[in-house]
């Protein structure tokens, strides 16, 4: 879905829906909602399997530097799954802060 | 100079599209289109026209392939009729709205059941509001014509939209009539070579046939539709071009011996002809008839309707299609709709007539025309008759 950054009007849309830009779906935030629950990762369990990476619906996690995996908030819905997934229970899924 | 040559209508179509330069064919085969696509291939496969032939699984296919040849900024052609066509009509939305200029013909054919080669419009109807100009031939030449008519009109970046050219099968598209084959060096400067306002291309990425969102669904419906409406304009461009190269006229609308007439007969394709035959035997009768054929269909030319209808009392609208359950057939509809809001308008008898290819001949269309003079004296309120439908 390409990125809506203004309500153009109709003659100025791209012809027939056109996206003249490539790459630009990269541009679009998904995560500006969220279910009210967010992940955590406890370090000391976690073994760098990639479980979550791998399982994420939304492409939410990636490797850091040090080898773990960061979600990044722009993508995840709080959907549980990696906590679900991962194996050695190391991922806790909190209430969102008010 | 160009002569004239008797030829098989589809033969002398599938000729056109060689003529157009065309550069890919996507078909699959049908009754009563074969003889068109047949021909093609055979063009191909000889070296006679340079272009890629995909023989396709179906006519899903066949029109999407199309719109993928077009997409790349090809020059693409299909051809269908009936079912076929049927198959097609998610795909022709999709042609449209993302503005991909394809050129298809259809030999029009009932639409099953019961199954029926035979010709009506009840195929190419349903596709009324699919977003493409459409075109109706009435003879051999006009085919031809019109062939290269919709390659120019479909691929004006003013238009950006597909074009069907209809021309009914069987009647039409199988009958030897005399045509006069356009030379290469004249069609070549008629019709240049496509230059797509946008295509797929590596090294200018975009992408086509997106996503839109509530946010902007509509804004493309009225792009399309803007353009299509503005396709009228387009056309008239193309026909005085056309004249001025090759002296043949086209107009939205065409009359013939209107000249006095309280009757007209309207039709579209190539009933018209037998029509033209009716409106002589009456008129040497002393009747007031005449008659005007639709060849736009899409966009429907109100004002050269309106034009060519003034003084007339009565209209005998010839439909070959039904809109079940409604008011009788989509030519009637348009045209009383259109007239609605005229305060001085003619009574419009409608007819629904030669479904699944029940013969039309000069006395159908004359009992028609006197029929429509009976009822608008008698001030008849009437929906639509079914011609030549058995009783008893």
């Amino acid at each position: 879905m390409a990125k809506i950054d203004a309500l153009h009007p109709w003659k100025e849309v791209p012809i027939g829906c056109a996206i003249l830009e490539a790459g630009n779906s990269r541009q679009l935030k998904t995560g500006d909602w969220r279910s009210k629950i967010r992940p955590v990762t406890d370090k000391e369990k976690c073994i760098k399997c990639g479980m979550c990476w791998i399982f994420c619906p939304d492409m939410a996690y990636s490797q850091n530097t040090d080898g773990y995996f960061d979600w990044n908030t722009y993508y995840c819905k709080g959907c549980g799954i990696c906590a679900r997934e991962c194996p050695k229970k190391a991922i806790q899924m909190i209430a969102e802060e008010e | 100079m160009p002569t004239r040559k008797g030829m098989e209508v589809s033969i002398a179509v599938s000729e056109a599209v060689k003529l157009a330069n065309v550069d890919v064919i996507s078909a699959y085969p049908i009754t009563p289109q074969t003889h068109i696509v047949e021909h093609l291939s055979e063009l191909v496969a000889d070296g006679d026209l340079k272009a890629a032939f995909v023989p396709v699984e179906s006519e899903h296919s066949a029109l999407s392939a199309a719109i993928g040849a077009a997409a790349v900024g090809a020059r693409a052609y299909t051809a269908t009729s009936s079912q076929g066509l049927a198959l097609m009509h998610e795909l022709m939305f999709i042609a449209s709205s993302i503005r991909m200029p394809l050129v298809m013909t259809v030999t029009n054919r009932a639409i099953s059941a019961p199954i029926n080669i035979w010709n009506d419009l009840s195929d190419i109807m349903p596709q009324r509001d699919c977003g493409w100009v459409q075109l109706f031939a009435i003879n051999g030449q006009e085919a031809v014509d019109l062939t290269l008519h919709a390659f120019r009109i479909a691929e004006d970046p003013r238009v950006l939209l597909p074009v069907v050219v209809n021309l009914d099968g069987f009647i039409l598209s199988h009958v030897i009539e005399p045509v006069e084959m356009p030379d290469q060096a004249t069609v070549d400067r008629f019709l240049p070579v496509f230059k797509p306002v946008l295509r797929l291309d590596p090294d200018q990425p975009v992408s086509l046939g997106n996503f839109g969102s509530p946010d902007v669904f509509i804004e493309v419906k009225k792009q399309v539709e803007e353009a299509l409406i503005g396709s009228e304009k387009v056309a008239a461009e193309v026909w005085k071009d056309f004249e001025s190269l090759f002296g043949r006229t086209y107009k939205p609308v065409e009359s013939y011996k209107t000249k006095g007439a309280e009757t007209l007969l309207v039709t579209m394709g190539s009933i018209t002809e037998t029509a033209m035959t009716a409106v002589d035997a009456m008129r040497e009768k002393g009747q007031k008839v005449g008659l005007i054929h639709i060849r736009l269909w899409r966009p429907f030319p109100f004002k050269e309707f309106f034009q060519a209808i003034r003084g007339a009392k009565v209209l005998a609208v010839v439909d070959r299609a039904l809109v079940t359950g409604g008011v009788g057939g989509p030519v009637g509809l348009e045209i009383k709709s259109a007239l609605f809001e005229k305060k001085e308008r003619p009574y419009v008898a409608e007819f629904v007539a030669g479904l699944g290819g029940r013969d039309l001949t000069v006395e159908v269309f004359a009992e028609m025309a006197s029929k429509a003079g009976r009822y608008a004296k008698a001030g008849k309120e009437m929906h639509y008759e079914m011609i030549g439908v058995r009783e008893k």
